[in-house]
């Protein structure tokens, strides 16, 4: 048996329920900032940055956040274990996407508590 | 070709037309979905700029909305992220529907993925609509 070692959950199995628990977070926040927008159609700042300073509101954005991350590097370990035969080059490409996601957790925490 | 010594005795079809072959219309949705999950890893780079320079200051907020009003290449990045979104969730919704044992014959694949074409197309042309 092949152990992959690339992966994030590191078994097929896990994998897989990994990307659909996932996906359903993403879905319900997309649905949620969906109705958000089309319900302040006249945004402006203050009710903007109000969202985001509740406390539900921040724990659901950075589990959707970490869903991302979990989920691309799920989607693209598949697609790049798929198409990338060299396997220094996909390797290379696999660190940098994980590389990628990680600093854009870290970016979205900043965002979230920062400033 | 001809003129080499041909080690089979038979006559094998060649078909080297590659026109002539077409991708089951499941298969150009399952292409699509990874396709747009990397335009949506590659996007995320914008979403990120936008939640944080929108929610760094009035003033950051503004920017963002200037930018999403009036720039014309914006507007094509917004619309082909929220593309790209909306496709890409509705043909995840049909995986979802089929880990839970709905479509899975070859007709029921074939028909999840027409719905799944319909239903992406209807969430371009709304992103758009909403977009300009």
């Amino acid at each position: 048996m092949v152990t992959n070692i690339t992966n994030l959950g590191r078994s097929g199995v896990s994998d897989w329920l990994i990307q659909r628990v996932s996906a359903v977070l993403m879905t319900l926040f997309t649905v949620f900032m969906v109705a958000f927008l089309l319900f302040h159609p006249h945004l402006d700042y203050a009710a903007w940055s109000g969202l985001f300073e509740r406390t539900w509101m921040r724990i659901f954005t950075l589990l959707t956040l970490l869903s991302i991350a979990a989920h691309a590097w799920v989607g693209l370990w598949i697609v790049s274990t798929d198409y990338i035969k060299k396997s220094c080059v996909r390797l290379g490409v696999q660190t940098a996407v994980v590389a990628a996601l990680f600093a854009f957790v870290v970016w979205g925490v900043q965002v979230l508590w920062g400033a | 070709m001809n003129s080499r010594k041909n080690p089979s005795p038979k006559k094998r079809p060649v078909n080297l037309d590659l026109s002539s072959m077409q991708f089951p219309l499941p298969s150009l949705v399952s292409i699509s979905h990874r396709v747009t999950g990397i335009i949506l890893f590659v996007g995320l780079i914008f979403l990120l700029w936008a939640f944080d320079t929108s929610l760094s200051s009035p003033h950051g907020f503004e920017a963002v909305q200037d930018v999403l009003s009036g720039n014309a290449l914006a507007k094509l990045v917004c619309w082909g992220l929220l593309s790209a979104l909306g496709y890409h969730l509705v043909a995840g919704v049909r995986h979802l529907l089929m880990d839970a044992g709905y479509g899975e014959t070859l007709e029921g694949g074939k028909r999840g993925a027409q719905i799944a074409v319909v239903c992406g197309a209807v969430i371009v042309i709304l992103a758009g609509v909403w977009v300009w």
